[in-house]
C-alpha cells in the first residue's frame, strides 16, 4: 500500500465540501503528491445576467453572488456605481454600512471557526460557534428583516435605519460574542489536539501568498499586511479604529488565529460606528440613467479582497458588470498547500481559505482540439445520446409515463 | 438446557446485549449533545434509526465479494455477543467463565475490527479501503497497550479469569489503586478500538466519507452499527469488572451496580469525545508506541515488582 499510488477524488460530491467542487488527490500512503483543483460545478451567469437588468434590479443579483459576504458584493457594486454617478453618499448612511459589513464579518468568522471545527472532528467548537452566530444573525435579521440577504444597501444610500433599541441590542450582543471570542482564542492556542491537527498543516509561506495572489486571511497569516480597510479605505474606513491581525505561522493555525483575531476587531470597529453614529440623510437621490463611464472598487469581504468593475454607457443598464470574489484569488496557491501535505488535512485545507464555490464558478469552454476522441453534442444530440445509452441497457425512456403532477395541501 | 438457551439468547445474552447497547447509545448521544449544548436526541432514537436502516435496501456494489460482503456484519456482531458471555453483569462470574477468559474476550474483541478491515477491503472503494488499511493500522498500534492494560491487574491476582481477577480486588480493594495507570491506558486505548473521537481517523466523515462501511448500506449497516454499540458494551463492562471490584452478593443489586459502573466508563468517554479533535492516523500512532506502550510496560513491571513483595 505505501509505495502504490491512488488516486482519491474529493468531490464534486463530497461530505466535507458544502457545495460541488473537485479536488483530484494523488496520494503515496496517505500523503499527498498531486493535486488538481477542479471548480467550475456551479456557474450561474450572474454577471451577463446584470447586462439586461437595471442597477437596482442588478443590487439584488448581486447580492445574491454569495450567502455569507451578501453585504459585501452589494456595496462594493454600489460604490462602483456611485463613483460612476459621482454621487456622495451621507456619512451616516456609510456608517451603517460599515455596521452591516462588520456584523457581516463576525458571522462569517465563527461560521469558518465552527466548520473547521466539525472538519477535524471537534464538533463541540461547532455547536458552540454556531450557537454564538445566532446571535449576530439575529441582530442582521432585526436590522435588515433577513439572516443573511439583508437588502440593506440600496443605490446613494441604505434603506434602514439603525434605531436607540438597535443599538442597546447590539452592545449586548457584542458584549457576550467578545466573551465567548475571548473562550475560542484560548482554546484555539492551548487545545492540543487542535494545536496537533492545525499546525504546520497547508504552508503557504509570505512569497507564496504574493506570488499566487492569495487575499485575506490566508495571506494575513502569512505575514503579508493586506487590508483593503487599511491599504485603500472605503466607506471611511479610515475614521475607524482598528488593527490588521498578521501572523507569521503561515499555516491553517496561523489562519485560525487571524480569524479569531478578527472577531475582536470587528467588535471594536462596531462599537465606535454605535457609539458615533453622525445624523444624516439615509438615501441620496441618484438618477435612473447612469452616465458613462468605468470604475474598479475594491472592498475588504470577510474572505478577503473582492473587487468589482462596472461600465456604464449611459443608460439605466450597466454595460459590463465584472465581480471576482476573494475566493478566486485563493483557488490559485490551494494544489501549492494540499501536495506533500496528509490526505486527512486535504479538506481541512480546502476549508481554510473559507471558499465559496458559486461566488468564483466561471464558465468553462472546452478547447476541442483533438476530434478523434472528443465531440461537442448540441442539446439534442445529447438528448438523443442519453436515450440510446438506456435503450442499450434496456430501458425505453420514451415509454415512461410522467405522472400528472400532483398538489397536496 | 433451557435455561442455558436463555442465558445465551435472552439474559445476559443477545437480547440484553441489543437493548443495553441501544440505551447506551442513546445515553452517549444525549450526554454528547448536552455537553454541547444541543437538546440530543429523544430516548427511541437508537432503536428508530435501527428499525429504519433494517428497512432500507441494502444495496452491494458490482465489484464487491458478494458473500463475504454479506457475511462480514454478522461475523463481527457475533464476536462480540460472544465476548460478552464471559463478561460478568450481576456478580463477580459471567455466564460462562474459566480459567483464561480474559484472553478470549479481548481476542474475540479484535474480530469485528479485522472484520471492518475485510468490509471495506472487500467492497472496493477507494474511500472503503483507505478507511480499512487505517483500521488495520489503528489495530496494530492500540491493541498492545489494550492488552498489556487488561492483562497487568491480572498478573497482580495471578489468576487469568475475569471472576479470579473480580474476587482478588474485590479481598483486596486497596491494590486496584496500584493499577491506576492501566486503566489510563486501557480508557485512552479502547477509544482507538471504538473508533471514537480522538482517534476515528478510519471513518473521518470528511476526509473518506464513512471509511469502511462507505458502501454498506440497508440492513449489513444496521448490524454493523449494532457490533459498534455492543463492543462499546462489552469493553465497558470488562473494564468494570476489572478496574472497579465492587460487588455484591445480591444478584439484583449486583445488576444495578453493574449499570453505575458502566455508566461511568460511558461518561468518561463521552467527556473525552466531546473535548477532543479527531487527530491523524500517523499521530495517533506515534501517540500510542510513545506514551502508551511504555506506561503500560512500567505497570507490568510495577505489578511483577509488587507481586514478589507484597503479601499476597
Amino acid at each position: 500500500m505505501t509505495n502504490k499510488k491512488v488516486v482519491i477524488p474529493i468531490g464534486p460530491q463530497h461530505p466535507a465540501l458544502k457545495e460541488p467542487g473537485c479536488f483530484t488527490l494523488t496520494l503515496e500512503g496517505e500523503k499527498v503528491t498531486n493535486a488538481v483543483v477542479g471548480v467550475g460545478y456551479n456557474h450561474r451567469g450572474l454577471e451577463k445576467s446584470c447586462e439586461s437588468r437595471s442597477y437596482i434590479q442588478c443590487l439584488y443579483i448581486i447580492e445574491r453572488v454569495c450567502g455569507i459576504c451578501s453585504h459585501s458584493h452589494s456595496t462594493n457594486f454600489l460604490r462602483a456605481v456611485e463613483q460612476i454617478a459621482g454621487v456622495e453618499i451621507s456619512r451616516r448612511a456609510n456608517y451603517i454600512r460599515v455596521l452591516m459589513a462588520e456584523l457581516e464579518r463576525l458571522h462569517s468568522h465563527l461560521l469558518w471557526l465552527g466548520v473547521a471545527g466539525h472538519i477535524i472532528g471537534f464538533d463541540t467548537l461547532l455547536m458552540y460557534s454556531w450557537r454564538d452566530r445566532e446571535l449576530v444573525l439575529d441582530q442582521l435579521a432585526t436590522i435588515g428583516g433577513n439572516r443573511v440577504n439583508y437588502g440593506i444597501n440600496t443605490i446613494g444610500g441604505v434603506r434602514r435605519d439603525i434605531d436607540a433599541q438597535n443599538i442597546e441590542d447590539l452592545k449586548k450582543m457584542c458584549t457576550i460574542v467578545e466573551e465567548q471570542a475571548k473562550y475560542y482564542a484560548q482554546i484555539a492556542l492551548t487545545e492540543t489536539t487542535l494545536a496537533a491537527r492545525l499546525g504546520g498543516v497547508g504552508k503557504l509561506s509570505h512569497d507564496d501568498c504574493i506570488k499566487y495572489g492569495a487575499v485575506g486571511p490566508t495571506s494575513r497569516a502569512a505575514g503579508v499586511a493586506d487590508d483593503i480597510r487599511k491599504t485603500d479605505p472605503y466607506c471611511l474606513y479610515e475614521e475607524m479604529p482598528f488593527d490588521v491581525i498578521t501572523t507569521e505561522y503561515a499555516d491553517v493555525f496561523g489562519r485560525t488565529v487571524v480569524r479569531v483575531l478578527e472577531i475582536f476587531e470587528s467588535v471594536k470597529i462596531i462599537r465606535y460606528v454605535l457609539d458615533n453614529l453622525p445624523d444624516g440623510e439615509l438615501v441620496v437621490k441618484v438618477p435612473r440613467k447612469i452616465p458613462a463611464g468605468e470604475s474598479v472598487t475594491r472592498y475588504e469581504a470577510p474572505r478577503g479582497e473582492d473587487v468589482h468593475m462596472v461600465r456604464a454607457n449611459g443608460t439605466e443598464y450597466p454595460e459590463r458588470v465584472r465581480v471576482r470574489a476573494p475566493s478566486e484569488a485563493n483557488w490559485h496557491g490551494m494544489a501549492h498547500m494540499i501536495e506533500g501535505d496528509y490526505l486527512a488535512d486535504a479538506p481541512l485545507i480546502i476549508a481554510a481559505i473559507d471558499p465559496c464555490y458559486s461566488c468564483t464558478d466561471r464558465k468553462i469552454i472546452v478547447d476541442n482540439k483533438d476530434t478523434e476522441t472528443q465531440s461537442v453534442l448540441d442539446w439534442n444530440q445529447l438528448r438523443q445520446y442519453s436515450i440510446d445509452w438506456y435503450k442499450n441497457r434496456g430501458i425505453d425512456t420514451t415509454k415512461i409515463q410522467i405522472p400528472e403532477k400532483k398538489l397536496y395541501f | 438446557m433451557p435455561l442455558a438457551i436463555f442465558g445465551l439468547l435472552v439474559f445476559p445474552g443477545f437480547l440484553f446485549l441489543s437493548v443495553y447497547s441501544l440505551w447506551f447509545e442513546y445515553l452517549d448521544r444525549k450526554m454528547y449533545a448536552r455537553m454541547q449544548n444541543r437538546q440530543g436526541p429523544p430516548w427511541f432514537q437508537p432503536l428508530a434509526d435501527f428499525l429504519k436502516l433494517i428497512g432500507k435496501e441494502t444495496i452491494i456494489p458490482d465489484d464487491a465479494d458478494k458473500p463475504v460482503f454479506k457475511i462480514l456484519p454478522v461475523f463481527a456482531l457475533a464476536a462480540a455477543t460472544a465476548a460478552f458471555l464471559y463478561v460478568p453483569i450481576w456478580g463477580q462470574t459471567g455466564l460462562y467463565s474459566f480459567e483464561g477468559d480474559i484472553v478470549v474476550v479481548l481476542y474475540l474483541l479484535t474480530i469485528p475490527t479485522l472484520a471492518f478491515f475485510l468490509a471495506g477491503w472487500f467492497s472496493t472503494s477507494v474511500y472503503a479501503t483507505i478507511g480499512s488499511v487505517r483500521s488495520l493500522t489503528q489495530l496494530f498500534s492500540y491493541e498492545i497497550p489494550i492488552f498489556m492494560a487488561l492483562l497487568s491487574p491480572a498478573i497482580l491476582s495471578g489468576s487469568w479469569s475475569i471472576a479470579g481477577n473480580a474476587a482478588f480486588y474485590h479481598t483486596h480493594p486497596l491494590y486496584i489503586l496500584i493499577n491506576i495507570p492501566a486503566f489510563i491506558v486501557a480508557v485512552i486505548a479502547i477509544q482507538g478500538k471504538l473508533e471514537r473521537v480522538p482517534f476515528d481517523a478510519p471513518e473521518a466523515e470528511t476526509e473518506i466519507v464513512a471509511g469502511a462501511f462507505t458502501e454498506y448500506s440497508g440492513r449489513l449497516l444496521a448490524i454493523f452499527r449494532m457490533t459498534i454499540d455492543a463492543e462499546l458494551i462489552v469493553v465497558a463492562s470488562i473494564m468494570a469488572a476489572i478496574f472497579f471490584p465492587a460487588f455484591v452478593a445480591n444478584p439484583v443489586l449486583g445488576f444495578i451496580i453493574y449499570l453505575v459502573k458502566t455508566f461511568i466508563i460511558l461518561f468518561i468517554l463521552t467527556v473525552i469525545r466531546s473535548v477532543m479533535a479527531r487527530i491523524r492516523i500517523e499521530q495517533m500512532v506515534v501517540f500510542c508506541w510513545k506514551y502508551l506502550v511504555p506506561l503500560a510496560l512500567i505497570q507490568i513491571l510495577l505489578n511483577l515488582l509488587l507481586k514478589g513483595v507484597l503479601p499476597l
